[in-house]
């Protein structure tokens, strides 16, 4: 609960540029980027794949809605990443991209899906701990 | 010549022609087209063999077919499911295509009422389409249909799910884009009912719309909703005078 509430004071103070992200890690166990990774390339759990390209050659067909995710780790720091993982509405109003770990205004959702978020806050945790580690060109 | 191209373009983009809008059809890959043109490998061409068949079969107490009220198809139906949906009378609402064959079974046959789904009104519903092959879509121009086009267009733009997306954030802002392996269409009801090789079977569009707020974690409406209709209304409007290809066939 607390955790919650410290996070949501972030995303109000990060404003609509959300520059500095969300510092403070969702979980007291540090994120762990091979989990991490199999999550991304999950694509009935996380997505990730539908939208975006990356360093994944396990992926025969990326999407390309959003930016290739290779070197992500160099263009955006750690609470940055998770800031855009949790929420990136924060960032832009009108992202397409999915609000991962929080409920906010969110319309008729599925009897299935209701009432849970799309991650849990560890597998945030493990992504972000993996796109921190995405670093250089095209593997 | 800066400003002349620019006014240029800008004239061209306020007039949103047939031209500039593409179907499903034009997406497809060339493979996939030419399953649907060729009238042998088109699998929903099955249906419509069905459809015209039960077209001259006497139904219900009434004991009468279509054919005995409407004659032939060919005439009486061409055009038809182009400017559906369309205001009926009696009900005070708006239905579709498949809503009045539904309507002329229950209330003119006297038979009784088949699902939406099932496989004899999508028969009927393919062999009706049929009639209107290359018909531009010419939305009925009842007035009253006017505030349920924008209630469509409002649920068009409505994001929504555990994925809170619109369907304009996909159909209208990322057309072309690609979701993992798909394309994603401008979604113009050119073909309905379809088969869809993903389904194995025909389906209607009402099963589409539900398949894509499923995609985004909504719960969907019920085919024939109000909602759908709407939609649906909406979508057509949208698509005015692109042609009609049902039944068509789609990833
Ligand atoms: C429905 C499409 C969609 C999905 C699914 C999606 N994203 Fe995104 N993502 C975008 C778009 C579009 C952007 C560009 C920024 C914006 O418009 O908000 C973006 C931006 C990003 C960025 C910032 C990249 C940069 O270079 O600035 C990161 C990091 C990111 N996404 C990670 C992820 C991860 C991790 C997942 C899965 C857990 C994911 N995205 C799922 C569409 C998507
Ligand atoms: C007893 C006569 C009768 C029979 C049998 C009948 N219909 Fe109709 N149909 C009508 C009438 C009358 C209308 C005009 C709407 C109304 O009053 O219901 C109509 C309207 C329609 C329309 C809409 C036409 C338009 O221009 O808007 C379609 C499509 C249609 N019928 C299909 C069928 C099919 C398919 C069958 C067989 C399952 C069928 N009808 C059986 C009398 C009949
Ligand atoms: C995340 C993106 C996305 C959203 C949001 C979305 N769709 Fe779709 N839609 C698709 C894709 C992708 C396809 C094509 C599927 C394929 O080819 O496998 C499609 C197909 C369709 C088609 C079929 C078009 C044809 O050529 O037959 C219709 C109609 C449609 N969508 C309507 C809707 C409606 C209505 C909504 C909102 C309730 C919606 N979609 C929301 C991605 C989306």
């Amino acid at each position: 609960m607390g955790r919650a509430l410290s996070c949501a004071a972030a995303i109000a103070i990060a404003g609509p540029l959300g520059a500095q992200g969300l510092p403070d890690p969702l979980t007291d166990v540090p994120g762990d980027p091979s989990r991490g990774h199999a999550i991304v390339l999950d694509q009935q759990k996380s997505l990730c794949v539908l939208c975006h390209a990356g360093p994944f050659a396990e992926v025969p067909f990326q999407g390309d809605l959003g930016p290739d995710l290779t070197g992500v780790g160099d263009r955006l720091s750690l609470p940055e990443l998770r800031l855009r993982v949790v929420d990136s509405r924060s960032v832009n109003p009108d992202t397409i991209m999915p609000p991962f770990h929080s409920l906010d205004g969110l319309a008729r959702v599925g009897a299935r899906w209701q009432g849970t978020t799309i991650l849990t806050a560890q597998e945030v945790e493990d992504v972000v701990a993996y796109l921190a580690s995405l670093k250089g060109g095209s593997e | 010549m800066m400003l002349r191209a620019a006014l240029l373009t800008g004239a061209l983009a306020t007039v949103a022609t047939a031209e500039e809008r593409r179907t499903g059809y034009e997406m497809m890959s060339p493979d996939l087209r030419a399953m649907q043109d060729d009238e042998m490998s088109n699998p929903g061409m099955l249906w419509v063999a069905e459809g015209a068949a039960l077209w001259d079969t006497p139904e219900g107490e009434a004991g009468l077919s279509c054919a005995d009220c409407h004659g032939g198809a060919e005439q009486s139906m061409a055009g038809v499911a182009a400017r559906y949906p369309a205001w009926d009378e009696d009900s005070g609402a708006p239905v579709d295509l498949a809503g009045r064959i539904g309507l002329c079974r229950t209330r003119h046959q006297n038979a009784g009422a088949w699902d939406r789904e099932s496989r004899p009104l999508l028969a009927l519903a393919a062999f009706v389409s049929r009639q209107s092959k290359g018909v531009p879509i010419t939305p009925d121009s009842d007035p009253r249909l006017d505030p349920w086009r924008d209630t469509g267009r409002v649920l068009f733009e409505t994001r929504m799910g555990q994925l809170n997306l619109a369907c304009a954030n996909c159909h209208d802002d990322h057309a072309g884009g690609h979701l993992a392996a798909a394309t994603i269409p401008e979604a113009h009801p050119t073909g309905y009912p379809q088969y869809r090789l993903q389904w194995e079977e025909m389906g209607g569009l009402h099963r589409r719309f539900g398949n894509c707020m499923a995609g985004v974690r909504a719960e969907p409406f019920a085919s024939g909703s109000p909602e759908y209709i709407a939609l649906e209304l909406f979508l057509m409007s949208r698509a005015a005078g692109l042609e009609m290809e049902a039944p068509a066939v789609r990833p």
